[in-house]
């Protein structure tokens, strides 16, 4: 066989693998699907109240940034889950295996893939009945869904490092969350950035999160032309924007991982 | 060699084993010989040295090593969550053997194993006795020319240990090469044909069974005696029937004694009985024994052998900052 086409089939063995724990386990998709649920409850009906943002409905305006902060739950369950099969011991037999040694990592982060469009489906008919709506054409909310599966899917090769650099499930879950909470947090997800104090400012504005929440919405009409977006760059063209830093943590991340899969095997 | 900060893992240790036989290494907890597996099996490369397995070199060309080789760990390495069918299917198409062959071979293994009935159940019903067979099985579904076993039995009631000796044993008569590392020196004994002992990374003996036997010397004669007043006697008794002095345990009462092999350990055992009887020591029990590995591990390390603490990995996942 072939160097890729090996690649290919056995990232896709190791895909299946991995679905068929997300079809054993359902609680893994409802764990990950409960807690943005509650956040959409909690953003839409106990803050909202209190959150103007001039010239959207707030609820249209809450969902896209929900979208993206869980499609980065969603990418952590890669780290997460390579740091059980290291501890478990299953990467010891994969690296026995005369298989590719990308592979456990490429159908892995494809498997997490599949996994967060079941989590984005489960979002958006929550996003529905609390009265979000597409207000686009089907191409533009289909880029709109795209480019944040893209984005989760760049997410997923860096938690992957993590993963494999932690090595224990329960230390990597303090460390994502100590990553993820200001970088969902520090961005246009749940509030407009204009109002936060310059340095936030300046950092909401640089932070991916910011630019991939910026592109849904305006992929789904969810904002108001009327309204000037910030002067910044990455909001100006927040797709743009997205799609280079895919592509930058891609090249960097895909070979990092790579080798730290090498290295903590190795132990 | 290797070694993980300060700590030698592996000193110098050397080993071969002849192509259809089985080489067991025996040692206790933290002697190296998970790492030996592990780098044998190209998970760890060692600081210096070389290997090779199946005339392959580990270090230069460990994917062809990888072809060749089947492992079953320490700890059962399957998926929780797929079925023990699912976890064969998937190994054996990592091995690349075809959807087709893969499938066979899992249904297969299977039957060899005793798994059939539960083949379709996810692994996280299973026993521990069921998912060590079931790892086994994931070791041996490319029909590996060796097969290297970590601790196989380690952590499995005696009843499993048993049923696990049974099924290596029909591979071992397939004529496999197989490297078996354990910490039960029974095992050692009924599985392999050769023994190594190591310990702090280094070889300290080997031979088969009987000749690491031999080295301690031939049998031993046993005495327990009812009452610790009587002990000084019964070592006066025995003293002069064997080589050195009488050894003595003294929270069990016991005395024993290493026969030179001059004489037939029947007849010394007669003039043991008359000398203690001459010296009205009351026994509660007396018995000429063969040496067991215990023996020749105590002999050979100053230590008795360790079975019932954690396995070496779990000491190998704490040492850190490892040195090349």
């Amino acid at each position: 066989m072939s160097g890729a086409l090996q690649v290919m089939g056995d990232g896709f063995v190791i895909a299946k693998r991995n679905l068929i724990k997300v079809k054993r386990v359902p609680d893994l998709l409802v764990a990950s699907t409960l807690s943005p649920i509650m956040f959409v409850l909690l953003f839409a009906y106990v803050f909202g109240g209190s959150i103007d943002v001039p010239g959207v409905n707030y609820r249209e305006f809450l969902i896209a940034g929900i979208f993206a902060q869980t499609m980065i739950f969603g990418a952590t369950i890669t780290g997460m889950s390579l740091a059980e099969d290291l501890q478990k011991g299953v990467i010891d037999r994969f690296r026995s295996l005369p298989m590719s040694q990308a592979g456990v990592l490429i159908g892995r982060t494809s498997a997490d893939v599949m996994f967060n469009l079941l989590v984005i489906t489960v979002m958006s008919v929550t996003g529905l009945i609390v009265g979000w709506r597409i207000r686009t054409s089907f191409l533009e909310a289909l880029a709109g869904f795209v480019l944040l599966v893209l984005f989760a899917y760049a997410i997923s090769w860096v938690m992957a490092v993590v993963g494999l650099l932690v090595r224990v499930p329960e230390v990597f879950n303090n460390a994502v969350f100590i990553m993820i909470f200001p970088l969902t947090f520090i961005a246009n997800t749940f509030v407009p950035s204009d109002n936060l104090p310059t340095v936030l400012r300046a950092f909401a504005e640089w932070n991916p999160v910011s630019a991939v929440t910026q592109a849904a919405r305006e992929l789904f009409g969810n904002t108001n032309p009327l309204q000037p977006v910030p002067e910044a760059w990455p909001l100006q063209n927040p797709v743009l924007y997205t799609l280079l830093w895919v592509v930058v943590t891609l090249a960097v991340f895909v070979p990092l991982s790579v080798a730290q899969y090498r290295r903590a095997a190795a132990r | 060699m290797k070694t993980y900060g300060k700590v030698r893992a592996l000193d110098g240790l050397d080993l071969a084993v002849p192509r259809g036989s089985v080489l067991a290494v025996l040692g206790p907890n933290g002697a190296g010989k998970t790492t030996s597996v592990r780098v044998l099996t190209t998970l760890l490369r060692p600081d210096s040295g070389r290997a090779e397995v199946a005339g392959i070199d580990v270090l230069r060309h460990p994917e062809r090593v990888r072809e060749r080789i089947g492992l079953s760990g320490q700890y059962a390495a399957v998926d929780e969550h797929l079925t023990g069918f699912e976890n064969l299917d998937m190994v054996g198409r990592l091995y690349h053997l075809g959807r087709r062959v893969a499938r066979e071979r899992a249904r297969e293994l299977l039957g060899v194993l005793d798994l059939e009935d539960a083949a379709d159940r996810p692994v996280r019903t299973y026993s521990g006795g069921m998912r060590r067979r079931l790892d086994l099985a994931a070791a041996l579904v490319a029909r590996p020319q060796v097969l290297f076993l970590d601790e196989p039995t380690t952590g499995l009631d005696p009843r499993s240990r048993v049923g696990m000796w049974q099924v290596l044993s029909g591979l071992v008569a397939e004529g496999t090469t197989v490297l078996l590392t354990t910490q039960y020196l029974e095992e050692a004994d009924r599985l392999a044909h050769s023994i190594v002992v190591i310990d702090h990374g280094k070889v300290i003996a080997q031979g088969t069974s009987d000749e690491l036997k031999a080295k301690v010397g031939g049998d031993v004669v046993e005495v327990v005696v009812a009452d610790h007043d009587q002990v000084p006697y019964t070592v006066s008794a025995l003293d002069g029937l064997g080589q050195g002095t009488p050894v003595v345990e003294e929270h069990t009462r016991k005395v024993s004694m290493a026969l030179s092999g001059t004489r037939p350990a029947a007849e010394v055992l007669v003039e043991a009985l008359r000398r203690l009887d001459g010296e009205a020591v009351r026994m509660l029990d007396i018995a000429v024994r063969r040496p067991t590995l215990d023996d020749v591990f105590l002999t050979l390390t100053g230590h008795v052998s360790e079975p019932d603490q954690e396995p070496d990995t779990v000491a190998a996942g704490g040492r850190k900052g490892r040195g090349r």
